[in-house]
C-alpha cells in the first residue's frame, strides 16, 4: 500500500500547480475577450472618464500580469476571492454560495437517482445473460445516453409539461417540490447506461464465484442470493466509480438543465457570469469546479485501483 | 456430394484467409458480421452524404424566409413545416448536417488522431523530459471543468478570432481565391451579396474552425494517455527490440512497426469520441457561441424549437432535430461498442 499512498500525495501535492496553472490561464483568456465589467454594466452610458475612474478603483486598469499577482497575493493570504462586479461589490462566497447549494442539491438527486435505477438494471441485464432481455436493457439506457441534456430536456418539457400537464414546464420553487422532478430525471438519464453497464460487469463477475454457487446449494431463494451475496458484492466499487465520473457529467448537465428550466443553479450562473465578464466569479468557479475535478478523477483512479488489482500492479512495474 | 465438396473448399478457404488477411481486413469483416454495427455504419453514411452534399439536396436556402409562412405546419411543400421567420425545417436540418459533418471529421482528425497518436507516441518513445510534460499539461487540461473552459474561450476568442480570418481575407483578395470561394459553394451571390467579400467570415467556416480548435485542445488527453501506454507495452516486445538491434531508424520503428499496432486503440478511442463531439458543437451553439445565427446547426434549431410557445404549437421543430441528433450520437455509440468488442476479441 505504499506505493498507493505514495500515488495520492503525488497527486495531491500537484493540486496547487494545476490551480496555478488553471487559473492564470483562465484569468488571462477572461481579460482578452472583447468588453470588460465595466462596459458591460454601464449599458447606455458613455463616459470614457468615469469608466477610467471605476477601472482604477478597480484595478482593472494595471497590466494583466500585475492583476494577476495581486489577485494571487490576496487568495493565498486571505482567502479573498475578490468581489462580484455585477452584483455590486458584494463577496464572491456570499454571490455563489446559495447558487452552489441549489445545484448540489439537485446534484445529489441525480445521483440517488441514477443509483437507484442503474444498479439493478444492471444486475438485471446480468443476470438475464443470453437471452434477448440482456442487450435489451443496456441499448434501452445507451439511447438515453445518446441524447445530450440539451435535447432531452425540452423533449421531457413538451411531454410531461405541455402536452400531460403532469409536471410545471420549469421555475423553481425549494426543492422538495415537483418543479425538481424534471431537472432531476434529465440529469440522471445519461448516467444510467454507464452505471448499469459497470454494475453488470461486476455482477458477473460474482455470479460464478463460490460463495454463489454454495447459497444456491444451500437453497436459499434467488431474491435473497440477488441482493445479499450478489448485489452487495458489486456495489462498492461500482457506487465509487460513480461518485467520480458523475460530478463531472452532473456539472456539465446542469450548465443546459439549469438555463432551459431557469433553474437559479452554479451553471446557469456561470453562464450569465461569462456573458457579464465577472471576472472574479468566472474565476472562483472555475478553480472550485478544477478542485472538484481532481479529486473526482483521483477517486476513480483509486476504485479502478480496487477493483482491478492488476491496475495496481501495472503502475508499481513501472 | 459435390455440394458438400463445395461447401468444404469455401470453408476451408475462409480458414486460410482468416490466417493470412490483414488486421485491418480482418476487423472490417468481423465487423460487417456483426448487424448492429452495419445498421449503424448505414445510419451515419446517409447522415455524412446528406451533410456532404447539403447544399446540392436542400430544397431552400438556410437563410430564405418567406414571412407569410411564418410557422406553417408540415405541408408538401415544407415536410417538417416551417420556423418563426418562414424558414423551410427540412432544410435547415439537411444543413444543420453539414455543420455537424464539418466540426466532427475536423475535431476527430485533429484532436482524437493527429494529436493523440503524435503526442502519445513522442510520451511513450521518447520519455523523460518530453514525457513528463506531455502527461502534466494533460493532466492539467483534464482537470480542467471542460464545458464551462469551452464556454469562456470561444466567448472570448471569437470575436478575436473572426476579425483574424477578416484580415486574412483582405489580404489574400486575389482571382483564384474568389474563384475558390466560389467553386466550393463558399460565398452564394444569390442569399448574400456582400458575402463573397469575406467567404471564410461570412460561410460560418470561421465558426466551423474555431469550435473545432476549441474541441481539439481539451479533446487529445486521454486518446494520447492510451496511445502512450501502448507504445510503452510494445518497446518491451520482442519485435521492436529485433528492430532497434537491426538497426532501423527511430523514424521507421515509429512509423512501420508502432503506428499500425496503435491504430485499432485510435480507432476505438476516435468512434467512441464521435458522439461527445457532435454534443458539444450543439451545445455551444446552445450557449451563444458556436455556429451563430442564421447558419444552420442543431444547436440552433433546437434552441429555436425549445420556447414553450414553439413547443406547444408546432413540436415538430423541436422533435425531428432532436430524433435525428439522438439517433446519430446512438449509432456513434453503438458502433465504437462494436469496434471495441472486435478489436478486443482479436487476442482470443
Amino acid at each position: 500500500m505504499d506505493g498507493l499512498a505514495g500515488y495520492i500525495l503525488r497527486r495531491l501535492l500537484f493540486l496547487p500547480l494545476t490551480l496555478l496553472v488553471v487559473s492564470f490561464a483562465t484569468f488571462y483568456i477572461t481579460r482578452w475577450g472583447p468588453g470588460d465589467p465595466v462596459s458591460v454594466y454601464s449599458g447606455q452610458y458613455r463616459d470614457e472618464e468615469a469608466f477610467a475612474r471605476v477601472r482604477h478603483r478597480y484595478g482593472l486598469d494595471k497590466p494583466v500580469i500585475e492583476q494577476y499577482g495581486i489577485y494571487v497575493q490576496r487568495l493565498v493570504l486571505h482567502g479573498d476571492f475578490g468581489v462580484s462586479f455585477r452584483f455590486r461589490d458584494r463577496s464572491i462566497p456570499d454571490v455563489i454560495g446559495p447558487k452552489i447549494w441549489v445545484s448540489a442539491r439537485l446534484g445529489v438527486y441525480a445521483f440517488i437517482l441514477t443509483f437507484l435505477i442503474g444498479i439493478p438494471a444492471g444486475v438485471f441485464a446480468a443476470v438475464k445473460q443470453g437471452s434477448w432481455l440482456d442487450p435489451f436493457v443496456i441499448s434501452v439506457f445507451l439511447f438515453f445516453q445518446s441524447i445530450p441534456v440539451l435535447v432531452m430536456v425540452p423533449v421531457l418539457v413538451l411531454v410531461f409539461a405541455a402536452k400531460l400537464h403532469w409536471l410545471p414546464p420549469g421555475g423553481f420553487d425549494g426543492v422538495f417540490s415537483t418543479s425538481m422532478i424534471l431537472p432531476t430525471v434529465a440529469l440522471s438519464l445519461p448516467g444510467i447506461a454507464g452505471v448499469a453497464r459497470l454494475a453488470r460487469a461486476t455482477t458477473l463477475g460474482t455470479l460464478n464465484e463460490d460463495f454463489v454457487r454454495t447459497a444456491r446449494a444451500k437453497g436459499l431463494d434467488e431474491m435473497t442470493i440477488m441482493t445479499r451475496h450478489i448485489a452487495r458484492n458489486s456495489l462498492v466499487p461500482v457506487m465509487t466509480t460513480v461518485i467520480g465520473l458523475s460530478l463531472v457529467g452532473l456539472i456539465e448537465g446542469a450548465l443546459f438543465t439549469e438555463t432551459l428550466l431557469g433553474i437559479p443553479g452554479i451553471g446557469r450562473f456561470m453562464f450569465e457570469s461569462v456573458n457579464g465578464r465577472d471576472y472574479n466569479v468566472i474565476l472562483a468557479v472555475v478553480l472550485m469546479g478544477t478542485t472538484a475535478f481532481v479529486f473526482a478523477n483521483l477517486l476513480v483512479d483509486l476504485a479502478l485501483i480496487v477493483i482491478d488489482p492488476r491496475v495496481r500492479a501495472g503502475r508499481g512495474a513501472r | 456430394m459435390t455440394q458438400l465438396n463445395i461447401e468444404l473448399a469455401h470453408a476451408e478457404a475462409g480458414v486460410r484467409a482468416e490466417h493470412s488477411e490483414s488486421l485491418t481486413r480482418r476487423s472490417i469483416r468481423r465487423l460487417l458480421r456483426k448487424k448492429i454495427a452495419v445498421a449503424c455504419l448505414v445510419v451515419i453514411a446517409v447522415f455524412y452524404t446528406v451533410g456532404a452534399f447539403a447544399p446540392l439536396i436542400a430544397p431552400y436556402g438556410y437563410a430564405e424566409q418567406n414571412l407569410d409562412l411564418s410557422f406553417n405546419g408540415p405541408s408538401l411543400h415544407h415536410p417538417f413545416g416551417t420556423d418563426r421567420n418562414g424558414r423551410d425545417s427540412l432544410s435547415r436540418i439537411i444543413l444543420a448536417a453539414r455543420t455537424t459533418v464539418v466540426v466532427t471529421l475536423a475535431t476527430v482528425a485533429t484532436g482524437m488522431v493527429l494529436l493523440p497518436v503524435s503526442l502519445g507516441m513522442l510520451a511513450g518513445y521518447r520519455g523523460g523530459f518530453v514525457d513528463a510534460a506531455i502527461n502534466r499539461t494533460g493532466e492539467i487540461l483534464s482537470s480542467m471543468p471542460g464545458l464551462p473552459m469551452l464556454l469562456l474561450i470561444s466567448a472570448t476568442m471569437r470575436p478575436r478570432f473572426v476579425g483574424w480570418v477578416k484580415d486574412f481575407e483582405g489580404k489574400i483578395d486575389v482571382h483564384w481565391w474568389r474563384w475558390l470561394a466560389n467553386f466550393t459553394g463558399l460565398c452564394d451571390q444569390s442569399q448574400d451579396a456582400t458575402s463573397c467579400h469575406h467567404p471564410l467570415t461570412s460561410s460560418g467556416f470561421a465558426d466551423y474552425f474555431l469550435i473545432f480548435a476549441v474541441l481539439s485542445l481539451f479533446g487529445w488527453v486521454g486518446g494520447a494517455r492510451l496511445v502512450r501506454t501502448q507504445v510503452l507495452t510494445l518497446r518491451r516486445s520482442e519485435f521492436i527490440l529485433a528492430a532497434e538491434a537491426s538497426g532501423a531508424s527511430t523514424r521507421r520503428i515509429l512509423f512501420q512497426h508502432i503506428l499500425p499496432n496503435i491504430m485499432p486503440i485510435v480507432i476505438v478511442g476516435a468512434s467512441a469520441g464521435l458522439g461527445s463531439i457532435a454534443a458539444s458543437e450543439i451545445g455551444l451553439t446552445f450557449l451563444g457561441v458556436g455556429i451563430q445565427p442564421p447558419h444552420p446547426s442543431f444547436g440552433a434549431l433546437i434552441t429555436d424549437g425549445a420556447p414553450r410557445t414553439v413547443l406547444e404549437n408546432h413540436p415538430e421543430l423541436l422533435l425531428v432535430p432532436a430524433a435525428i441528433v439522438a439517433s446519430l450520437i446512438f449509432a456513434f455509440n453503438l458502433l465504437g461498442d462494436a469496434l471495441n468488442d472486435v478489436f478486443t476479441s482479436r487476442a482470443n
